[in-house]
């Protein structure tokens, strides 16, 4: 066994574009869920939509990559509109169906042969980073940088600071807005929006406000996601909804790093058993073939899953008196 | 104790004799035609009522009279099939609860509602209206709401000691006896500075040491000039502080007036025998004094 090599691959997942990625889309999942209450299971869908709201600007009206980012942003604010409107009046569960339902009825839209000159179809999207000068905005010279498990060339190094920035400047947002009086009037919601309407707040604008700033975290997760790899319809499956749900509640759902740490922990989680199942099976220890092995993975993941949700519902950093599921 | 003493009965509130729909010399809620119905049935047709200001007025009436449901409708929480109701002289047809709350009438609920995982003090602080910091980005801003904020919270805390909660600031709502809740909701009802308090059930499952402070709560809102309307099923509240009663029964007002007047007519008998055969009528009535005795 090549521990040596299963630890650096390992380590190497601290931080990469992929765990940024996800800890942005974590971020506005807190805000919907763990402090608003929303229950949003179609993160994936708002990931999507700033990721090809990001490439088809580029690809097709030509934008450069920053006016093509906040074109991303500017749809998932559309999104979170053409959602929130009609279900933001429905009780929590059935917002759930229809989030789920939402970021479906998005991915297929991106998969269909219909609309392939624009998305790509099945292929996706690529080279919008070069075409639209994301590349070459990248102020690094080539070259190696970093040490050990963390060494990058300039191109991922360029990605790795950029959403760095980014998920730096969402954490300090979201602090802001949670320790302020409009942060009470959110959780306040979260326990009993009637409660908080009989002391004459605008519940509805809130919970849209709520929505939407969780739903441009998860389109910049997706942005910084399609910074380094392609657009492609596959990645945005439900599965993707529920690896962030995973990474969130690890963390704490309530709570400003939770989401941040607890995204860090997943990936770190996931490529330990990605490299040393694989490993364990050729060295005969565990009686499964490779492939295998690579499957049981997730199917560790979703007991851990369910072992979190029952044992620590409050994630790593959270309060277990602030966020329960059991109340 | 205050409790030994009747409190003083505000009067001169009705025109002409006290019957249904009687007029008011200065009604703060006028309420017309509201009729809702749940289906087949009819939860509430009222033709005209109206609730006098700067006074304490209980509407009571059986389980299923459609008392929670008129304050439902009242404070737009739901909407009626038909009809006009206007507070202080303003429409609120299709104005939204949080509009209505913002008009200075404020509610609490049957059940009561407080904010489990926020704690009191935030609870209190939620109840302030017209904040700075609640704007979405004027909230990114400290300096615009920090010394609103504390101006708040020692308004809070003024409101906490009055209902004796102070030293449970910090700990979350959902820590607090049923008791202490309903006193954390009236509170917090306080807090947005309302006109009218319309409290649904104030003494629902709270245990009688607490009843005494809460009946004096009520009686110290009419004090501060505010006006109560509340629904009750504790007929010994309502003979002790309310300055006016309102009976319902199957969703229409079936009698109104000065309690001491009221509890005695026949259809208040009626309605309340209806579906109270368990209960003692002259407790329901007022015909046995407990309330008297407890008052020499």
């Amino acid at each position: 066994m090549n521990w040596g090599q299963i630890f650096s691959n390992t380590l190497e997942s601290l931080l990469t574009p992929t765990t940024l990625a996800y800890a942005l889309a974590a971020l506005g999942l807190a805000m919907h869920f763990g402090f608003a209450g929303l229950l949003n299971f179609g993160i994936a869908g708002f990931m999507a939509v700033g990721a090809y709201g990001y490439a088809i600007s580029v690809l097709t009206f030509g934008l450069p990559w920053w006016a093509g980012m906040l074109m991303g942003v500017a749809a998932s604010i559309v999104f979170s509109l053409i959602m929130g409107i009609p279900t933001l009046r429905l009780r929590g569960d059935y917002l759930a169906i229809v989030t789920i339902a939402a970021a479906e009825i998005l991915r297929l839209l991106f998969l269909t042969t219909a609309f392939e000159p624009v998305t790509g179809s099945a292929d996706g999207l690529f080279g919008y980073n070069n075409a639209g000068g994301f590349n070459a905005a990248n102020p690094f010279p080539p070259g190696s940088y970093g040490f050990g498990p963390w060494t990058y060339n300039a191109e991922k190094l360029w990605v790795v600071t950029f959403g760095l920035i980014i998920l730096a400047l969402c954490v300090f947002l979201l602090w802001s807005l949670m320790r302020s009086p409009w942060g009470r009037v959110i959780k306040g919601i979260r326990e009993d929006e009637d409660a908080v309407r009989a002391l004459g707040k605008n519940v509805f604008a809130y919970k849209m406000q709520a929505l939407i700033i969780g739903g441009v975290f998860g389109a910049l997760g997706g942005i910084v996601y399609a910074a380094f790899a392609n657009v492609s319809p596959g990645v945005y499956v439900t599965s993707l909804t529920f690896f962030v749900w995973t990474a969130l509640l690890l963390g704490g759902a309530a709570t400003i790093f939770g989401p941040v740490v607890g995204s860090i922990i997943f990936w770190v989680l996931q490529a330990f058993l990605t490299n040393v199942l694989p490993e364990l099976a050729v060295n005969g220890i565990l009686p499964i073939s490779g492939t295998q092995a690579a499957t049981i993975k997730y199917i560790l993941i979703g007991a851990g899953l369910m072992l979190l949700v029952i044992y620590r519902p409050q994630g790593i950093f959270g309060n277990k008196k602030e966020l329960t599921f059991v109340k | 104790m205050s409790s030994n003493q009747t409190p003083e009965k505000a009067t001169g509130l009705h025109i002409g004799t006290p019957a249904p729909g009687c007029k008011k010399t200065n009604p703060m809620l006028v309420i017309d035609h509201v009729k809702k119905s749940f289906g087949g049935l009819t939860a509430v047709d009222v033709e005209h009522l109206e609730i006098p200001t700067g006074a304490i007025t209980a509407l009571i009436g059986p389980n299923g009279a459609g008392k929670t449901t008129l304050f439902n409708l009242l404070t737009g929480f739901d909407s009626p099939d038909t009809g006009t109701w206007s507070f202080q002289g303003t429409s609120l047809s299709g104005v939204p609860s949080f509009k209505v709350a913002q008009m200075g009438q404020v509610r609490t609920f049957q059940l009561t509602k407080a904010l489990s995982l926020l704690t009191v003090l935030e609870n209190m602080k939620l109840g302030a209206k017209n904040q700075a910091g609640e704007g979405l980005l004027k909230s990114l801003i400290p300096s615009i709401w920090r010394k609103q904020d504390q101006e708040i919270e020692v308004k809070a805390m003024e409101l906490l000691k009055r209902f004796k909660l102070d030293t449970k600031k910090d700990d979350f709502a959902a820590s607090l006896s049923g008791g202490q809740r309903k006193l954390l909701e009236m509170a917090r009802a306080l807090m947005t500075d309302p006109v009218l308090v319309m409290l649904d059930e104030p003494m629902a499952g709270v245990n009688p040491a607490l009843t005494q402070s809460l009946l004096d709560h009520v009686l110290d809102l009419k004090n501060q000039g505010m006006t109560v309307l509340f629904v009750e099923h504790d007929m010994h509240m309502v003979r002790h502080i309310a300055d006016w009663v309102v009976v319902m029964a199957e969703g229409k007002v079936v009698a109104e007036g000065p309690p001491s007047t009221v509890m005695k007519e026949q259809a208040v008998i009626d309605a309340y025998l209806g579906a109270h055969q368990d209960t003692d009528l002259g407790v329901v009535t007022g015909r046995i004094t407990i309330v008297d005795e407890g008052d020499k």
